[in-house]
């Protein structure tokens, strides 16, 4: 069982919380995954900034944006990610996009996140296609190579899908990018209910969840829920991290009910 | 013609090329990939595509021998491929009405495209206008502004054009957008790419259809000559006016081909789009190809007086005709590409788009070194009109 899957347990549902590292700088990433980390949160996604994301809404554009004016790269990201190991127990994972990591080296990429108490990566333009090389590379380093299915995956790509992924499945709940919704579609349940007929992983459901009431239905459906663009918006408001803790316990108590 | 330059079944050129995307896109291109081989297996199709290439394009276009050129510069003699002449100004157009077919076919009503210097922008428009269907085109804000003429275009043919203004607001961001959307609106929307870039089958579709440009230079130059020509240039951005130019010639050894890439500012300044002549593999918006990025994997500002070759990225194919030597790549800054412009505007009154005025430069400098019983084809790949404010601000030239 790896550090990731260790997470879910039947009467437990997972919250996971995504940043984007160095936004609004480094400081803020290490006290807000303190934060969550202290509120309930599973495990924190690191996103390593990309020039060019294009599965992002424009909150984490705007963030990722931010963070590279600031000199944020993937050796940044590795050091951040070394000291929060040092400082929580809340299992890592890194979000980036292919080409930042295929620059760096497959296996140094890996053999480096390993080092720096990674405990997995989630890539959005990585499909399971073209993560042959990468899915041997982080099974040699202990990494959980998360892959995502969204809404229109159709059967065939459900059983890939759950035959490769490790630690859990990501579920796009919408055919969209990321970023805080209302509403999430009525087709969630079934979608979830297709691929829980295959997969045997927990199953995780992220893009457009920012609300307690949105747990709560993506909860009996679902292992887990990730949050992102809400909480980006959240330290961008508030820079004490107050509505950040505050919105953060709301959500793992949806989570319970 | 089967040949080893096509895509294999994953979608790869030789290292190159393959479906970087997110999962929410994949079973839209399997769709598309499908949907594109019974299409092209059909008689009645490819009959429609051609019917309105010679109808509604224009097609064939002319190779025109560019005696007055050839005459000041000596040497080789040079053809131009006239696409210039092509409905819309462009060669953009063969692909767009294509693709235009394929949507309607598929039953897609809403298409959306991405466009740099509005060339494809225009074409797309045009083909939805003609065809009945609602076109959306995302542009970078730098592009509307320097590409003022081709943005009125689109709208006057019922266009939504919607700006961009995240990153270099150019090519690279506007297709960033239209991906985006695509992602949101998989379900009843077509994506009309405009170059032989992005995930397959896209770069295999945008090719087939400007194959058309080599395909009839192939028979041109044979009928005029009773030889093929010894060297192919054209301008290099995403590549699809070069490709379609060689593609038809792959087997063809003896024919030399060459990729002209925009050198901006100077190479050495960093401020260029030269990613085959000065970058190396990355992944960018769907595809493995050479790629200018930094020290990090970020992908880099690029520069070029052209909005058309101001892109960090590259067909897939063309990479692969680099490593295997099929093409030589070279770039030409901005300052001799106006020198071209110049040069075939005063030698054969004829107004080339910034982009092929790269060509039309180094194909110059290739020919005088050259005995004149050697063939040179220029993909003459647009006309200029949408360029003289910035050439006019550029060069200072006067009225």
């Amino acid at each position: 069982m790896s550090r990731i899957t260790s997470v879910f347990w039947p009467t437990h549902k997972a919250l996971i919380a995504y940043l984007t590292v160095g936004y609004p700088d480094i400081e803020t990433t290490r006290r807000a995954s303190t934060v969550l980390s202290d509120s309930g949160v599973d495990i924190i996604e690191l996103g390593i900034p990309f020039s060019d994301p294009l599965a992002d809404g424009a909150t984490i554009q705007q963030a990722s944006h931010r963070a590279l004016q600031h000199g944020v790269t993937p050796q940044v990201c590795l050091e951040v990610a070394s000291r929060l190991r040092r400082e929580i127990a809340t299992p890592l994972v890194f979000m980036t996009y292919y080409n930042p990591v295929f620059h760096y080296g497959l296996e140094a990429f890996c053999r480096d996140s390993t080092g720096a108490g990674i405990n997995g990566l989630i890539i959005p333009d990585l499909p399971p296609e073209e993560g042959v090389e990468l899915e041997v590379t982080t099974q040699q380093h202990n990494l959980d190579l998360i892959y995502l299915l969204a809404p229109t995956s159709p059967a065939e790509r459900i059983a890939t899908v759950a035959e490769r992924s490790r630690g859990f499945i990501y579920l796009v709940s919408l055919a969209g990018v990321t970023g805080a919704r209302q509403t999430l579609p009525r087709e969630l349940e079934s979608f979830a209910r297709r691929v829980r007929q295959k997969a045997e992983q927990p199953l995780c459901v992220g893009f457009g969840i920012s609300r307690p009431e949105q747990a709560s239905r993506v909860a009996k459906v679902a292992d887990g829920i990730i949050v992102g663009s809400r909480l980006i918006q959240l330290i961008e408001e508030d820079h004490s991290l107050t509505s950040l803790k505050t919105f953060t316990l709301d959500m793992r108590e949806a989570l319970e009910k | 013609m089967p040949t080893r330059a096509n895509p294999d079944s994953r979608g790869y050129f030789g290292q190159y090329g393959g479906k970087f995307i997110p999962e929410t896109l994949m079973s839209a291109l399997d769709k598309l990939e499908s949907a594109y081989a019974e299409a092209r297996a059909d008689t009645d199709f490819q009959q429609q595509f051609k019917r309105l290439c010679r109808k509604y394009i224009g097609r064939p276009t002319p190779l025109y021998p560019a005696q007055q050129l050839s005459a000041e510069i000596g040497g080789a003699a040079i053809l131009l491929k006239r696409e210039d002449l092509a409905h819309t100004g462009a060669h953009k157009i063969n692909n767009a009405v294509g693709q235009g077919l394929l949507a309607k076919r598929m039953g897609k009503k809403r298409i959306i495209a991405e466009t740099g210097a509005g060339q494809h922008g225009v074409a797309a428009a045009s083909a939805c206008a003609m065809l009945g269907l609602e076109c959306i085109a995302y542009m970078g804000e730098e592009d509307i502004r320097r590409q003022a003429p081709n943005v009125h275009r689109m709208k006057l043919m019922g266009t939504e054009v919607r700006p961009v203004s995240s990153g270099s607001r150019t090519l690279k961001d506007a297709i960033n957008e239209a991906i985006r959307d695509w992602v949101s609106n998989v379900r009843n929307t077509y994506y009309l790419l405009g170059s032989v870039v992005g995930p397959h089958p896209y770069p295999m579709i945008v090719r087939d259809f400007q194959a058309i440009i080599g395909q009839e230079t192939r028979e041109q130059v044979l009928a005029a000559y009773h030889r093929l020509p010894d060297y192919l240039v054209a301008c290099v951005g995403g590549g699809s006016n070069s490709i379609g130019l060689f593609h038809p010639f792959f087997s063809d050894k003896q024919v030399k081909f060459i990729g002209v890439e925009a050198a901006g500012r100077g190479l050495e300044t960093g401020q260029h789009a030269a990613p085959l002549t000065s970058g190396e593999p990355g992944v960018l918006h769907g595809a493995r190809s050479y790629l200018l990025t930094d020290d990090h994997g970020q992908i880099r500002e690029t520069h070029s007086i052209s909005a058309g070759l101001d892109y960090p990225g590259v067909g897939p194919e063309h990479s692969y005709y680099k490593d295997t030597e099929r093409a030589s790549y070279v770039a030409v800054t901005d300052n001799q590409a106006l020198e071209g412009f110049r040069l075939l505007c005063h030698t054969e009154g004829i107004v080339p788009a910034l982009e092929p005025a790269h060509a039309i430069y180094h194909a110059a400098r290739l020919a005088t070194d050259l005995p004149a019983d050697r063939l040179i084809v220029v993909n003459l790949s647009g006309r200029g009109d949408k360029d003289l404010e910035t050439v006019i601000k550029e060069a200072g030239m006067k009225l």
